[in-house]
């Protein structure tokens, strides 16, 4: 297997980090240990799906984005736009509103992601019928991708070839420029993102586009426009004239978007625990036979997406209303008209390979040795799944220990069984703690979160 | 390296368990996915056939560089006539069973395909052992 380099948008600022253990606790590939009192994202495991950020009690996890001066490297600086950004806002704010208070911002064009949604779903269907490996598994959520190829390495094959619409979307306008006569250097598309994720698959692992040319933080953009609507005086302002999505691409994003809308048996599962579960189901084969399985990191899909301001269940009917205000309005663009300039590239993908990071060692042998040692550490090892030696675990951080990444004296339990046989002194157990959790951590300190002068 | 699993029979909620168990450790063990799926689909269905027809049973799987090799060894009506229970679609099942998804028959002859040894012994009213072997 060939190896690549893989880009991760989730990183952690060492001076906010105090090294607490709630993202090392929720982080479901087992990918964050505490060093030196702050969280290590290890690479090779995150699947960029945010619930670090999400539980992080100080924000010290953020996400890389792009800088929105950097639109003004291009002459014609396009956003484009998932529609759980405007499910953010009230529904009295319209669309168009919404979308010229961009063209204030600087952007030239406003697009919609979801642009491309029917000729995927098109697609989607196609292969989930042709296809030998059942269920066929969305590309939708890039978390999930990743996820697959990290701890499901089996289900690799079942994964569609077929390209999420933001993609699809994002080539289709830049064509579309392109016809109208501007030239390709001189167009910049930036799409509006609601997660880590999409920032991960934008920026970096696989060959997944490159008709994208950076990310803008959702959260940010929200911030930046709410204040300018809020301070705009309503006169009579010229909006933008947008094709209309239909109320199928308005929801696709959100949880049973693609399900609903796919032939055959379709099962959605959403929040990527629950999608663990369900994926060791379906490699043990105890699922039945289903055709099209939609899979996605977030509760609620992408209306629970770590950059979304509003809440995930709000935003969800919002857009649901939006959705049942466009279902008497016909004037939706068909993209069959534009057929000629869609290429297959543009809205396929080649087979993904696997990239098993789960697996003790290349050498099936020594992998062997290694869990025979990972085995007999355990017997040591008190099974309480404390977090305090910086590992997730017990069996964790007999790994690490296998790995040589970790000791046995990083067990705060072992270190007090190794005092009362006298093997350790008291000053040295002190040393260890700091070594995981950071000089001095064990001093009084009042002004930590929830001490009594916290934030003087 | 040997594991150890008990499989209590009847309980439908906790089957799959030894299976999960046994996937995890063969991932870990960097055991090609092609192969790991096929010993945990044959394992499932073994470690079901326990559940659905034994009071109890042990799992015992044994990883050498060469092989892996699972023995199920259980307590319970054992098979009469085992060319037949190796038929596809032959079931002694009783409805209930059948209602919560199993029992399609289909059972051993899918151990079958999906391991490169098997080998099943019994003796009615005491029990059944079922070993299936794969090369690495």
């Amino acid at each position: 297997m060939k190896k690549q380099q893989i880009y991760h948008a989730l990183k952690v600022d060492h001076d906010i980090c105090y090294g607490c253990t709630h993202c090392m606790n929720v982080c479901p590939t087992d990918a964050i240990r505490i060093n030196d009192g702050k969280a290590l994202i290890l690479k090779k495991r995150c699947v960029d799906c945010g619930e670090c950020l999400k539980v992080c009690p100080v924000d010290a996890i953020f996400v890389e984005q792009d800088d929105l001066k950097n639109i003004f490297d291009f002459e014609c600086r396009v956003a484009l736009v998932p529609s759980v950004f405007t499910g953010q806002f009230p529904t009295s704010i319209t669309e168009e509103e919404i979308f010229s208070v961009m063209h204030e911002l600087g952007f030239t064009h406003v697009f919609q992601a979801e642009f491309m949604v029917d000729v995927i779903n098109d697609l989607m269907n196609e292969q989930s019928l042709t296809n030998e490996d059942k269920p066929l598994i969305s590309t939708f959520c890039p978390s999930i991708i990743r996820l697959i190829q990290v701890k499901f390495p089996s289900l690799t094959d079942n994964i569609a070839t077929v390209n999420p619409p933001v993609n699809a979307s994002a080539a289709f306008y830049r064509k579309m420029l392109i016809k109208q006569g501007i030239a390709e250097e001189q167009i910049g598309i930036f799409y509006v993102t609601p997660c880590a994720a999409k920032i991960a698959a934008i920026k970096g692992f696989e060959k997944y586009h490159d008709s994208i040319n950076g990310v803008i933080n959702m959260q940010y953009l929200y911030n930046k426009l709410y204040v300018k609507i809020k301070n705009s005086t309503k006169e009579e302002k010229e909006l933008p004239v947008l094709p209309h999505l239909s109320s199928k691409s308005i929801q696709w994003s959100l949880t049973r978007g693609e399900a609903d809308n796919m032939n055959g048996k379709c099962l959605a599962v959403d929040e990527i625990h629950n999608v663990i579960e369900f994926l060791e189901l379906l490699e043990n084969d105890e699922i039945p036979v289903v055709d099209f399985l939609e899979l996605r990191a977030c509760d609620q899909g992408c209306a629970g997406g770590v950059l979304l301001h509003g809440n995930r269940f709000l935003t969800v009917e919002r857009l649901n209303e939006r959705a049942r205000q466009l279902e008497n309005d016909n004037e939706g663009v068909n993209w069959k008209e534009h057929k000629e300039i869609i290429k297959d590239k543009d809205l396929f993908i080649s087979k993904l390979d696997s990239l098993p990071a789960m697996s003790l060692d290349q050498d099936f042998s020594e992998a062997l040795k290694k869990m025979e040692r990972i085995r007999n550490l355990m017997c040591y090892l008190p099974g309480i799944d404390c977090g305090a030696c910086g590992s997730p675990n017990c069996s964790a951080l007999a790994e690490d220990i296998v790995q040589r990444k970790a000791n046995l004296s990083n067990c705060v339990f072992l270190q007090r069984t190794m005092e009362k046989s006298k093997k350790l002194s008291g000053e040295h157990a002190i040393r260890l703690i700091e070594k995981t959790w950071g000089k001095d951590r064990l001093d009084k300190d009042c002004r930590k979160k929830g001490a009594k002068n916290e934030g003087m | 390296m040997e594991f150890i699993y008990e499989v209590e029979g009847g309980n439908f909620t906790k089957a799959g368990n030894a299976s999960s168990a046994v996937k995890k450790t063969l991932k870990q063990l960097n055991v090609n996915p092609k192969i790991v799926k096929r010993i945990v689909v044959a394992l499932y269905e073994a470690e079901v056939n326990v559940v659905a027809h034994a009071y109890k049973g042990v799992i015992t799987v044994n990883i050498t560089p060469e092989h892996i090799n699972i023995l199920l060894d259980d307590e319970g009506p054992g098979i009469p006539d085992i060319d037949l229970a190796m038929k596809e679609g032959f079931s002694t099942a009783s409805s209930k069973v059948r209602e919560m998804g199993f029992g399609a028959g289909m059972g051993l002859p899918n151990i079958k395909k999906n391991v490169d040894d098997l080998n099943v012994s019994s003796i009615v009213d005491k029990g059944t052992k079922v070993e299936m072997k794969t090369y690495l």
